[in-house]
């Protein structure tokens, strides 16, 4: 399992050195709600998310780490009913940069 | 931003197509115009394919291919139904398309919406950017009368809020302007930006000079999802790209980037990009549900232009075009209220509208009302079953192995029938007959 599951993700995190981004440090603009059982739309962000950002924790719950999130926005609206995202722009300037877009 | 004692004629939330060209509109018809931008420059934010349709910037800056960072125009248009090992292509390429003022140009939106910014400034509206609009600011009868930013002071007031915010529209929706946008009228897309020496470029796709193709793609590639892939030249790049309809995506386990992959290394794929050199990773949503999605475009001072209002047109790839026309549409209405001297009440923005119904952009959506459901109600027949019925057939017909061509042309018949049933068929073709007219 954590096999199948490495290669992919690896390769996307390889894929997202190519990118430039301003880290607003201390400062993430998405956040995962605290909860014990995570909804299957939150759940599916761990494959959906295009940068990788969504992962598991030993305990079961789903987290975000949004330090190479794209902006695309996918996480808020699939999440948009059950309410467990907290999704912002970073601050003015901060986040990607994209160089060709 | 106490600086701003007077208001604005209009602001303008967001620097893309859209917003770039009704701020231009604006300012060059000499209204006192702000924009606002959450990137670090215009285009910072912004992913798309990405083909620009001249007609819509020359109805706005008539000489933009003296300027305007081009990269190449499309002489050659490929069409591709595909499944796991094969391509039924129909092309169009022709030398009129050569022409002096060329149609359709492929760009690299960081750098052309960079440019459209600059022309924005030269206009003399004022750009703010590295800053994100946070809300509206109403009065106590809801009309909007200005903004709240991420930076320190006071809210910016004005006549008239545009929101060019884009597919993500969070002021819009937070303000309760409209609904947010659901996973099923939306798509995902993938995007990777591949380097090639430009000679590379033009012997692989048999091009001379600035000519371009474009490759648009449906089939098993996007696994059974309602999608499409693309491939398009630039001067010395190739953008390559896959995108579904979100709420197909959070059904399967299969993850954009891997998509992605897949598609790259597709047979028909893989050599058009053998020895690239990848320099970046987009991803982006693309508002898909047409015209029954569009929300409510204007009210009591404010109006909604581009991806904010779902103006793409999914069947034929096109949304830079429509954002520019709406973005143009939403000035000049807001330019000649203005002018009179009238209110920019709900009632008279209404106007804009009024005005985009005599423009392609809301004639092409009605025409596609029905396209979208019917795609992603049938998307196992659409992206799955046809595309390898098709392929089957071509392959029996072409492959000479001693088996007489009356006898090929049953199985093929037989082949599709099985498959999917004489009624499926003619059902599929009258549905679709019915959706595009």
């Amino acid at each position: 399992m954590s096999d199948v599951m490495a290669a992919p993700r690896a390769k996307v995190e390889e894929k997202l050195f190519q990118n430039r981004y301003l880290v607003d440090a201390g400062r993430p603009h998405i956040k995962v709600k605290p909860h014990t059982t995570p909804s299957a739309s939150l759940m599916a962000m761990i494959t959906l998310c295009p940068a990788g950002c969504y992962s598991k924790t030993e305990n079961g719950q789903v987290e975000v780490a949004a330090d190479g999130c794209l902006e695309c926005g996918t996480c808020r609206i699939v999440t948009r009913k059950t309410g467990e995202v907290e999704w912002n722009y970073p601050r003015g300037g901060f986040g990607v940069l994209y160089k060709f877009g | 931003m106490g600086e701003f004692s007077k208001p604005f004629d209009a602001i303008v939330v967001g620097a893309g197509p859209s917003g770039n060209a009704a701020a231009y509109v604006m300012a060059k018809e000499g209204l006192n115009v702000l924009q606002i931008e959450r990137g670090e420059y215009a285009g910072s934010k912004n992913v798309q394919g990405a083909i620009l349709y001249a007609d819509a910037l020359e109805k706005i800056i008539p000489e933009f291919r003296d300027e305007a960072p081009l990269e190449r125009h499309v002489i050659e248009q490929r069409m591709w139904t595909m499944d796991d090992k094969s391509h039924t292509g129909m092309h169009y390429r022709s030398d009129d398309f050569n022409e002096e003022k060329p149609n359709r140009y492929t760009i690299l939106r960081a750098q052309f919406d960079k440019w459209f910014s600059s022309k924005v400034k030269e206009a003399g509206a004022l750009v703010l950017y590295e800053t994100t609009v946070t809300e509206l600011v109403k009065d106590l009868s809801g009309k909007v009368i200005g903004v709240r930013t991420d930076r320190q002071g006071a809210p910016i007031m004005a006549n008239v809020v545009v929101l060019a915010e884009g597919v993500n529209g969070l002021v819009g929706q937070r303000s309760g302007l409209r609904n947010e946008v659901s996973p099923d009228t939306v798509a995902l897309a993938v995007k990777e930006m591949h380097f090639l020496p430009r000679e590379t470029i033009e012997a692989r796709f048999n091009l001379s000079g600035n000519e371009g193709v474009v490759i648009e793609a449906m089939g098993t590639i996007t696994k059974g999802m309602t999608g499409t892939g693309f491939l398009y030249t630039n001067e010395e790049s190739i953008s390559v790209g896959i995108g579904c309809i979100v709420s197909d995506f959070a059904e399967t386990d299969v993850t954009p980037n891997e998509l992605l992959e897949a598609f790259k290394n597709h047979p028909s794929i893989k050599p058009l990009l053998a020895d690239s050199e990848c320099k970046e990773y987009a991803a982006h949503l693309i508002p898909e549900g047409g015209y029954k999605a569009i929300p409510q475009l204007t009210g009591a001072g404010w109006i909604v232009v581009g991806d904010a209002g779902q103006f793409v047109n999914a069947v034929h790839r096109e949304g830079s075009n429509l954002a520019m026309t709406t973005g143009r549409v939403a000035a000049e209405t807001v330019v000649s209220l203005t002018r009179k001297r009238e209110e920019m009440t709900a009632a008279n923005l209404a106007e804009y509208e009024k005005r985009l119904g005599q423009t392609f952009v809301m004639k092409d959506l009605k025409k596609y009302k029905g396209i979208p459901d019917l795609l992603h109600r049938n998307k196992g027949n659409f992206f799955g079953t046809y595309p390898k019925l098709i392929s089957a057939a071509m392959q029996t017909w072409f492959r000479v192995d001693g088996i007489d061509k009356i006898s090929k042309e049953k199985a093929i018949i037989r082949n599709f029938r099985e498959t999917r049933t004489l009624w499926g068929m003619m059902g599929d073709a009258f549905r679709l007959v019915r959706a595009w007219r």
